[in-house]
């Protein structure tokens, strides 16, 4: 047995489910402050209202299955879910968009399955997935950074304007100006056009990047925060960002013209966030430490396929969605030998 | 006997409904209901193999051979599969081409082969008859019930394009619900099938849970209390 090498007192307090909850609902706060600077009020907006229907629909759901109100209200997995669900969200979209995605997050993806801790999926990405399927055209008009619409100065469309747009008495034609592809839209529906060219003549990526860039720094930020606080380890987040740096890199060397660098997938979309937040819930991750690894490795090589192949620019839900399902199955195999037993039960014999 | 027919309607329509209990034909089920009026054509489709085949089969059951009976019933059902194709083409030939693959798919529908097999082959024709009906009465309420939520979710209306069955008198069946519906993909495509169908058979068993509690809140002595075993001689 090791020798515990730190002075008194060594007593320790379990953190609970709602503590964890906490720490990552504040780790996603630089996230939330870059998003509101460079794309303006729609990402603040869509936290909030996620966030006040998921604790409704918790609270009924609750209701419904005959569970204590309290106990599950205040370990604030239906707030983080809804957190991850807002932030995932354009700013613009409208609050019929989050309504249906709310509902299907904590209704449908978690507590039909059993509640939190029983469900397979991640509710927030089993929204996003849906949400993209049923309304590619709201889901897919992302705003755009400041820097495209108003240059250096920093003016966003304002607050009120923008409840309103996303609550329906404004003319969407005014969202209209406000709105543009993303850098992987761009890159990913280019024409003929080589990756020299898209990044020289596309503005959202020779001028409007470095919002994505700033977003994704901060996102990491706050990963980087958890894993201090050792919310998670290390091994997801770096199996899915080593693993995308990895597979993008091969593709890049082998044909820099009609592939993107490393560095653009690992700042471009949601990966960060992806990365730190969504890849490493503990309900619907691989367990073991090398079970992660397997789960990281598998979400980003799934990112960089879906991206450069799939029908849709950005991949993280899907790619997440996929790897939850296969969890089980790498926890059957990764199983770590236990203490005082000399081999690890793994497959089919050892496992149920 | 008569108690015996009632048995058995109320097992092809509720207690051991193809669709909802025996999980039968799924494919069908889950693929063409988009939408009401899909979801009745091929409900009336299957029906009516149903009954062709239960009909036949039962007829024949004395002179089918055990060990072969499974191709013969293959064949007995392909004909009248073939028969509806061929009159939903005279007739309805622009439901015949939404529905495309699924009519002749309806010869590999697990629901018929399975009748014809558990029930067809071992009962008179009467009961057959009344067996394949129910059965498949039973299968189209579930289809219809399944399109009307699709068709109601995903595009905002119900009851669209009924005159591909009904003829030009059901022009104005079409009943909007929501002006200006965005359209909700998710509920038209499988996967909204999928769940659709999870939460029917989640209400069908809450209905059956609550009718079984009533029943032994009436009557306690019935069957719910087991009985003492007598160990000793």
């Amino acid at each position: 047995m090791a020798l515990i090498r730190t002075s008194s007192p060594h007593l320790h307090k379990a953190s609970s489910t709602a503590d964890v909850m906490r720490l990552v609902a504040l780790a996603t706060l630089p996230g939330l402050a870059a998003m509101t600077f460079f794309f303006g009020w729609g990402t603040i907006i869509n936290v909030m209202w996620a966030c006040l229907l998921a604790v409704g629909f918790e609270a009924c759901i609750v209701k419904i299955r005959k569970r204590p109100l309290g106990f599950y209200l205040k370990d604030y997995s239906a707030i983080v879910t809804a957190l991850l669900l807002g932030l995932a969200l354009p700013p613009f979209a409208p609050w019929w968009i989050t309504l249906v995605g709310v509902f299907v997050a904590i209704v449908i993806a978690k507590h039909l399955y059993g509640g939190l801790g029983q469900n397979p999926f991640n509710p927030a990405m089993v929204a996003y997935a849906l949400l993209l399927v049923s309304f590619p055209v709201q889901m897919t008009s992302w705003a755009e950074p400041f820097v495209l619409t108003h240059g250096d100065s920093w003016q966003v469309l304002e607050f009120t304007q923008t409840l309103g747009a996303i609550f329906g008495s404004v003319d969407p034609a005014l969202i209209d100006m406000y709105t543009g592809a993303t850098p992987l839209d761009a890159m990913r529906h280019r024409g003929g056009l080589t990756t020299e060219e898209v990044w020289r003549t596309v503005p959202v990526l020779a001028e409007g990047i470095g919002a994505w860039h700033a977003v994704s720094a901060a996102y990491l930020m706050g990963g980087v925060f958890l894993i201090y606080r050792k919310v998670f380890t290390l091994h997801t987040p770096a199996a899915v960002l080593g693993s995308l740096a990895v597979i993008s890199s091969i593709f890049y060397m082998l044909d820099p013209y009609a592939f993107a660098d490393p560095f653009f997938h690992l700042t471009a979309g949601a990966t960060m966030l992806g990365a730190f937040f969504i890849a490493t819930d503990p309900v619907t991750s691989a367990t073991s430490n090398r079970g992660k690894i397997i789960f990281g490795i598998g979400i980003g090589i799934l990112i960089y396929v879906i991206r450069g192949w799939g029908g849709y620019p950005d991949a993280i839900a899907f790619a997440v969605l996929l790897m939850n399902l296969c969890a089980p199955f790498i926890d059957q195999y990764t199983q770590p030998r236990s203490y005082g037993h000399a081999k690890a039960k793994r497959g089919m014999k050892g496992g149920a | 006997m008569s108690g015996d027919l009632k048995k058995i309607s109320m097992d092809g329509l509720w207690g051991n409904n193809p669709a909802l209990v025996q999980l039968l034909g799924l494919c069908p089920l889950l693929a063409v209901t988009g939408t009401v009026v899909n979801a009745i054509g091929l409900g009336i489709a299957s029906t009516l193999v149903l009954l062709g085949s239960n009909l036949t089969v039962s007829a024949f059951r004395k002179f089918v051979p055990e060990s072969v009976r499974l191709p013969i019933f293959v064949m007995i059902i392909a004909s009248f599969v073939t028969a509806i194709e061929l009159l939903m083409k005279a007739f309805t030939y622009e439901l015949y081409l939404i529905l495309g693959i699924f009519i002749p798919l309806i010869v590999t529908n697990c629901a018929i082969m399975g009748r014809a097999d558990a029930f067809a082959c071992k009962n008179p024709v009467k009961e057959s008859l009344i067996d394949g009906l129910m059965m498949g009465l039973g299968f189209t309420a579930v289809l219809v019930v399944l399109g009307a939520m699709r068709e109601a979710l995903g595009l905002g209306v119900l009851f669209s394009d009924m005159h591909l069955l009904f003829g030009p008198m059901a022009e104005g069946w079409k009943i909007t619900l929501v002006d200006d519906y965005p359209g909700f993909l998710f509920a038209i495509l499988p996967p909204g099938a999928f769940v659709g169908m999870g939460l029917i058979i989640a209400l069908k068993n809450v209905i059956d849970a609550r009718n079984d509690a009533r029943k032994a809140a009436l009557n306690p002595s019935d069957g719910v209390r087991p009985e003492r075993v007598r160990v000793t001689g």
